[in-house]
């Protein structure tokens, strides 16, 4: 162009013109910025993902992780002993300087009331990381940072805080915790079956009440003879295991904090005791394992923000298995009528659409439907026919896991019937021509050889609606999905599944614990650790099902040679 | 299997009273009757009084120009139109004397009285073995050896035996194309039909599978009446004994094939094999 330039005007309109033909050449005949195009939305997709999964990785697994305590003096001469989180630039403020600080988890809620504290750096006079500094984890109260003075057992000293008490304490704790452990199971279990025998007695007898039984006079003493002989053993039972909880209970460790408060602490609540300043990476590493094995398997303590999350586990496995079992065959049904039998025509149509737009349906609109349809309407019925003795007390007419399930299942049946349409229409015409021309029934065309070739694209409606289920909370949260369960749906009491009760679920458990905790900042951590959980259940259900769909299709489309 | 003769005139003409289907000695009573048929997609009609009969154990070709109707005549035999909404057939097809289209008549049985062999071969995304046998699992035979035998028995009739007795187990969909047609062949004599229906068998088959298919056709004369429709107008000249010839949905000229081929008696007839059109 520039040596164009000096030509004159009529000249050099042709090589403008040409110029512009060039670039609109390049950009839509040869296409190469239209790839360039593609290409960077994929990757930028692909980085927001993994940058997403990185991030939540990075600081769910990073939070297990022992840090050193750090003792940290103020230049007021105040002390604190505790975990520097992170270092932050503070709110400018007019006038001065910008600061940093320091957020510092120090623990001790029950002698502080706040377990993080910010400190400017200018503030900090001076710090150490001492030795036998302690970190306890406990059942109750969060985490304590300190050192050992004493441990007593029922009013002898034990040792002092040397480096011999400390390894008794070690010892000790360890003992104590897991004898305290077995006895609260133990308590669950036993007090537990002996209170249900008691119900059973006591509706027995509402109910004989309720029908006016002619022998409600010899039902009410034999029950009330029965209701006195559990009691008794309700009674020696708790003797029981009040002596054992009285032994457990009878060691304590006297414990003093960096501003050398004292604090008494039984043995049996602490539920871990680390020295993050005197460990190598190994030791550092059992910590770690040790506290993912808890999270991942233990219950929640302190209203969510400490502990495991085993029963929310386990809650939303179980209603996802339950919710797949109603669905999908649900779904095929529906999909096989649709595809197979119905006439093609307006009306199916109209039923096409309605049932995409059924997976377009806000989530929450569902939770209000299972609401008054499931636990209102049928819920409450069944309550009136089969467990009127109970009532006012709801059986299913309150939320449940039958309920979540049936729920969620109503919100995934659109998925899988969209795909169950499609794998059928994959179904070449050819084989089921051959099917029938073999004198087959419409039917035995169906079950022998459309539904097997079809099963593959039905699995992966299964997935996709897995992966809705799995990530669904609104509505769940009300037809039986709460913060805290206090029993697992499933147990050793008969049937064993109990579809009436209410379970706890990981989303929601993601938004209990980071909006609705009353100690939100000890909760991030959770946060991010239960996201990255709830994520890996999703792959792993998923995998199982992508497995299972590959083993099917090798089996179907490919031979041995 | 044979319908109670209501004796109208017309099958007490064709058919030997009390005489059953399979004794009738070969190349007398004819097995496939049609008469007057017309038939009709929605308003269209596809075919016009076709009026014709097949001799059993022997092959009758069905040639002509694609779209003549001669696919569909083929799929009047063992109603396998009625998958098609809107088709409406008039006159008469009787098998063995049946009128197919009477009232009240069982669809599937009739339809297992036939072998189809389509124009795609369309193996199930099952083994071979289990291809083979669909038709007798159908029927409610799930006895071992029964269906191994008549697997190995359909399988040697359809000369593919040797190629695939050590891979029954292995999915059909491995098999070659020409593998494939030959097992749907074998699927579709496994329940001893009485008529074989083939649908241009060897349109997607290279020469050498074609061949085998061929002589195939001629081994399985000797047990089965086959019909078969075919573009390929040497090869009808090679393998059947009688020869319609259709064009516009109208049965041209049926005749011994040799006289289709060497004198035909209709101008048109001539025109096509010669190849002047079509």
């Amino acid at each position: 162009m520039a040596a164009t330039a000096p030509l004159p005007h009529p000249a050099s309109a042709p090589a403008i013109r040409s110029a512009a033909t060039r670039l609109s050449e390049f950009v839509f005949r040869r296409g190469e910025p239209m790839i360039w195009l593609t290409g960077a939305g994929l990757a930028a997709s692909l980085l927001l993902i993994f940058g997403l999964l990185g991030l939540v990785a990075w600081k769910g697994l990073g939070f297990f992780w022992p840090r050193p305590l750090v003792r940290i003096e103020t230049s007021n001469g105040k002390k604190v002993l505790g975990e520097i989180l992170s270092t932050e630039m503070m709110p400018p403020e007019a006038g001065k300087a910008a600061e940093s600080r320091i957020r510092v988890k120090i623990g001790n809620r029950d002698l502080n009331g706040l377990d993080f504290r910010w400190i400017p750096l200018s503030d900090v006079a001076k710090r150490d990381v001492p030795k036998e500094a302690l970190l306890l984890e406990r059942q109750e109260y969060g985490n304590f940072h300190g050192f050992l003075k004493e441990i007593w057992r029922s009013g002898e000293k034990l040792a002092v805080g040397d480096e011999k008490g400390l390894e008794m304490l070690t010892r000790r704790q360890r003992e104590l915790r897991s004898r305290f452990v077995d006895l609260s199971e133990k308590e669950k279990d036993d007090v537990g079956a002996i209170n249900a025998r008691l119900e059973k007695e006591r509706l027995r007898l509402r109910k004989a009440e309720l029908a006016k039984a002619p022998d409600l006079a010899a039902v009410r003493i034999s029950t009330d003879a029965r209701i006195t002989e559990l009691q008794k053993q309700y009674e020696s039972e708790r003797e029981r295991i009040e002596t054992s909880r009285r032994e457990v209970s009878a060691t304590s460790a006297v414990f003093i904090d960096a501003a050398g408060r004292e604090k008494t602490v039984l043995l049996r609540d602490i539920v871990r005791i680390v020295r993050p300043n005197d460990l190598a990476l190994g030791g550092r590493a059992s910590v770690y394992l040790s506290r993912i094995w808890e999270f991942v398997s233990g219950e929640p303590r302190e209203s969510n923000t400490e502990g495991g999350i085993f029963p929310a586990i386990f809650g939303t496995v179980l209603m996802v298995v339950m919710m797949s079992l109603v669905s999908v065959p649900f779904g095929v049904v529906a999909a096989l009528y649709l595809r197979e039998y119905a006439v093609q025509g307006r009306a199916v149509r109209l039923v096409r659409i309605a049932v995409n737009n059924l997976a377009g349906v806000p989530s929450i609109v569902f939770g209000i439907f299972g609401l008054g349809f499931f636990v209102y309407g049928i819920g409450g019925r069944i309550d009136r026919l089969f467990f009127a003795e109970a009532l006012p007390t709801p059986t299913f007419g309150t939320g449940g896991i039958l309920w979540c399930a049936l729920t969620l299942a109503l919100l995934t049946v659109p998925v899988v019937v969209v795909a169950t349409e499609e794998a059928l229409a994959a179904v070449p015409a050819g084989m089921r021509h051959a099917s029938l021309a073999l004198g087959a029934t419409r039917w035995q065309t169906v079950r022998r050889v459309v539904l097997p070739a079809a099963a593959p694209g039905i699995l992966t409606g299964l997935i996709l609606a897995m992966a809705r289920g799995t990530g669904e909370v609104a509505p769940l949260m009300i037809v039986g999905v709460v913060k805290l369960a206090p029993t697992l749906p499933v147990d050793g009491v008969f049937p064993y599944l109990h579809l009436d009760r209410k379970i706890m679920h990981l989303g929601f458990h993601l938004y209990d614990v980071g909006f609705q905790s009353p100690n939100v900042e000890a909760a991030i951590p959770m946060v991010y650790s239960t996201t990255i959980l709830l994520l890996l259940i999703v792959v792993v259900l998923n995998l199982t099902a992508i497995l299972v769909r590959n083993h099917l299709r090798r089996r179907l489309f490919s031979s041995a040679f | 299997m044979q319908q109670p003769i209501a004796a109208t005139d017309d099958v007490a003409h064709h058919v030997e009273t009390g005489a059953l289907p399979h004794a009738a000695p070969a190349g007398t009573a004819p097995i496939i009757e049609v008469k007057n048929l017309d038939l009709f997609y929605g308003e269209k009609q596809a075919l016009f009084d076709i009026t014709m009969a097949c001799k059993p154990n022997s092959v009758t070709a069905l040639i002509g120009p694609s779209g003549c109707g001669k696919s569909t005549l083929l799929r009047c035999f063992n109603r396998m139109n009625d998958l098609i909404d809107g088709v409406k057939i008039d006159g008469t097809i009787r098998i063995h004397g049946t009128d197919i289209k009477a009232e009240g008549v069982d669809v599937t049985a009739i339809r297992k009285r036939f072998g189809m062999v389509f124009q795609k071969s369309n193996p199930f995304p099952k083994s071979v073995f289990e291809n083979v046998v669909y038709g007798l699992r159908i029927q409610g035979i799930n006895h071992r050896g029964v269906l191994a035998e008549a697997c190995e028995r359909s399988l040697s009739a359809a000369a593919l035996w040797d190629e695939v007795k050590d891979r029954l187990e292995d999915s059909a969909l491995g098999l070659s194309g020409g593998q494939m047609q030959r097992l749907c062949i074998a699927r579709a004599i496994a329940v001893e039909p009485e008529i074989l229906l083939m649908d241009e068998p060897c349109s997607a088959l290279d020469p050498i599978a074609t061949a085998k298919v061929e002589e195939l056709i001629f081994d399985l004369k000797a047990r089965y009446t086959i019909v078969i429709v075919t573009h390929n107008m040497q090869q009808a000249a090679r393998v059947s004994d009688e020869t319609g010839f259709f064009m516009l949905g109208k049965l041209i000229e049926f005749d011994k094939t040799d006289t289709i081929f060497t004198k035909p008696s209709q101008k048109t007839t001539e025109d096509y094999i010669t190849g002047r059109f079509g």
